[in-house]
């Protein structure tokens, strides 16, 4: 696309570099977004986090106590283990089911009924999170309590399978798109030497689509962690450091929800909720950016 | 003669066995998809009719309709349509066909990569730090719609770099070659050509934005606001309003005694729109892959 590419003549009317300015100002926008999220955030609480907060407690403590009137205590490590035993158990669900699906509607499948999977798990994925919440709070909820014999059904293994349910469209899109990527003349050498169709996918597909399926992964897990809605109505809403499935549990995103309308604007307790939110940021930040350098990896090789 | 050998039918054995299970592990999704759908429609029969959309809720929202929720949302999602169409689809047309391979190019792909990656409540704590309390436009439906209108820019940019990277590059090397200059090629041949596709993602836009809870909580939406029925232009945008997803979360959780049926037939009414709209976005994607001149 470069060859062609001419430096503006002469004559460009004035109007057309004031639509190219806009046009370039809109396709940074997304730099300024970023950064204007973590400003904006930052900005509501540097003032408790430089003054005052107590880092490693807030990090190490799994005492959440912010509106006790003797003794304030800011520890979100029952908040963090809540996120991330969650996650890992809706991944422990979505990931087997998504790259198991992944597998088939990329080899197996005739291309119409890919088609028709393809649009089912896009309606999938359009499902409101909150629905999935309400999901959990009644279906699910009743499921468990019949299933299990737990007193409450509104446990870690009900937030895990919504979230599980949330974050498969991603990872059978992501995963397909990098099974898709390995090239055809790999499966044609291995079914040349009288491979099956599972042996091409064990043997060969697998391994060469590895990095690809990983960000999938990395990416479905991102959507989890920060996934609130759901989580918020069906995890039973009590900070507790997770024991197992039927454990209560809450997560950093649901704290926030939950408390920042009750706050005013300026105390700890408000600040200490931004907070949470730089730590939301970063730790999103950080999978969504190692996800994308695995996958700009595979583009390189 | 050439016989199959005991590996050979061992390997089929597999093959067969490997096929059903990732049918199976496949048809498992659609299974809640349905079961999902099938539930919520059986359990919200008893209510749903039409004065359930187009009444408001009564009785501290034990009874009545949904139709200040109703009308909140679709302001919410105009307006952030008109803020975040325009951005994005400029966005995608940079990001196509001004920028150039650099690592400048590849830090605002990353971006736009991480924007899609924020969570939703973060969101919200940027929309109150900047819209609400920054900017000045305290809590109300212009703060909640910019705030969803960031949130889903990146759904519009990556559909519509999808749609304008479909176009032929001979299209532009031709326009370019009568003389046109580079925005008279986007506006005259790229833009028209790849117009359908725009708005696949301009669509898909607004069903994530009609979804969202947490990043308008705070923003602009509340748990009650009486307008008047039967008037569309009932809501200020420099005031708040309801909105399905969260009037979904407060009667389910925040209400006590609720009428059985209203909590599920707003989410029908809810997942019924979302996916109505997905719909009208698929089956333009599908009429787009037919009528393709090239």
């Amino acid at each position: 696309m470069n060859i062609l590419r001419k430096k503006s003549a002469a004559n460009v009317p004035f109007s057309e570099t004031v639509i190219e300015t806009l046009i370039r100002l809109c396709g940074v926008s997304s730099i300024i977004f970023v950064f204007g999220i973590f400003f904006f955030v930052f900005r509501e609480g540097a003032g408790f986090l430089f003054g005052g907060l107590d880092l490693g407690q807030f990090l190490t403590s799994p005492e959440w106590y912010p509106t006790s009137l003797s003794n304030k205590r800011y520890g979100t490590l029952a908040l963090i283990l809540g996120t991330f035993s969650v996650t890992a158990l809706a991944m422990c669900i979505a990931v087997p089911f998504g790259l198991g699906a992944a597998i088939f509607v990329s080899e197996f499948c005739s291309p119409k009924l890919r088609e028709t999977f393809k649009v089912i798990i896009e309606l999938l994925a359009a499902i409101p999170s909150v629905v999935w919440g309400f999901i959990g709070l009644t279906l699910m909820n009743q499921l468990i309590i019949a299933v299990f014999k737990a007193p409450i059904g509104l446990t870690m293994l009900n937030g895990g399978i919504m979230l599980a349910l949330m974050s498969v469209p991603i990872i059978v899109s992501i995963a397909e798109d990098a099974l898709k990527a390995v090239p055809d003349s790999y499966r044609e050498a291995a079914e040349a030497l009288g491979a099956t169709r599972w042996q091409v996918v064990y043997r060969v597909l697998l391994p060469a689509a590895k990095n690809g399926l990983l960000a999938a992964v990395l990416l479905g897990a991102a959507r989890s962690i920060g996934e609130t809605m759901a989580v918020l109505m069906a995890t039973g809403h009590s900070v507790n450091i997770p024991l197992g499935p039927l454990s209560w549990i809450r997560t950093l995103t649901a704290t926030i929800a939950a408390e920042l309308g009750e706050v005013a604007r300026g105390d700890e307790h408000y600040q200490v909720l931004f907070i949470i939110g730089i730590l939301l940021f970063t730790i999103t930040f950080v999978v969504n950016l190692i996800a994308d350098l695995v996958i700009k990896g595979i583009r390189q090789e | 003669m050439f016989t199959e050998t005991e590996i050979g039918r061992q390997k089929r054995r597999i093959e067969n066995v490997m096929r059903i299970f990732f049918l199976v592990m496949t048809s498992l999704m659609i299974i809640p998809l349905l079961l999902i759908i099938g539930y919520l429609l059986y359990k919200a029969l008893p209510v749903l009719s039409l004065e359930f959309l187009f009444e408001n809720p009564k009785d501290n929202m034990r009874a009545g309709g949904i139709w200040a929720p109703f009308l909140g949302t679709i302001y919410l999602v105009i307006v952030s349509l008109l803020v975040s169409a325009p951005i994005g689809v400029f966005a995608a047309v940079y990001l196509n066909e001004y920028a150039r391979e650099s690592w400048f190019t590849r830090i605002t792909n990353l971006a736009v990569v991480n924007l899609a990656g924020v969570p939703s409540i973060v969101h919200a704590l940027f929309g109150v730090g900047a819209f609400v309390l920054f900017a000045g436009l305290g809590e109300s439906i212009l703060a909640a719609s910019l705030t969803l209108a960031i949130m889903t820019l990146p759904v519009i940019i990556a559909s519509t770099t999808e749609a304008l990277k479909a176009v032929p590059m001979s299209f532009r090397e031709a326009c370019w070659n009568l003389g046109a200059t580079r925005w008279q090629t986007i506006r005259r041949i790229v833009i028209p050509n790849s117009i359908s596709g725009i708005l696949t993602g301009v669509i898909l836009q607004v069903s994530r934005a009609a979804g969202e809870t947490a990043p308008i909580m705070f923003t602009g939406a509340v748990f009650y606001k009486a307008i008047a029925e039967g008037n569309l232009f009932a809501y200020n945008i420099a005031e708040q309003c309801m909105a399905l997803s969260l009037h979904l979360f407060t009667i389910s959780t925040q209400v006590p005694d609720v009428t059985e049926g209203i909590p599920y037939g707003t989410a029908v009414v809810l997942v019924g729109s979302v996916l109505l709209v997905n719909a009208a976005a698929i089956v333009l994607r599908i009429y787009v892959r037919t009528r393709k001149k090239w």
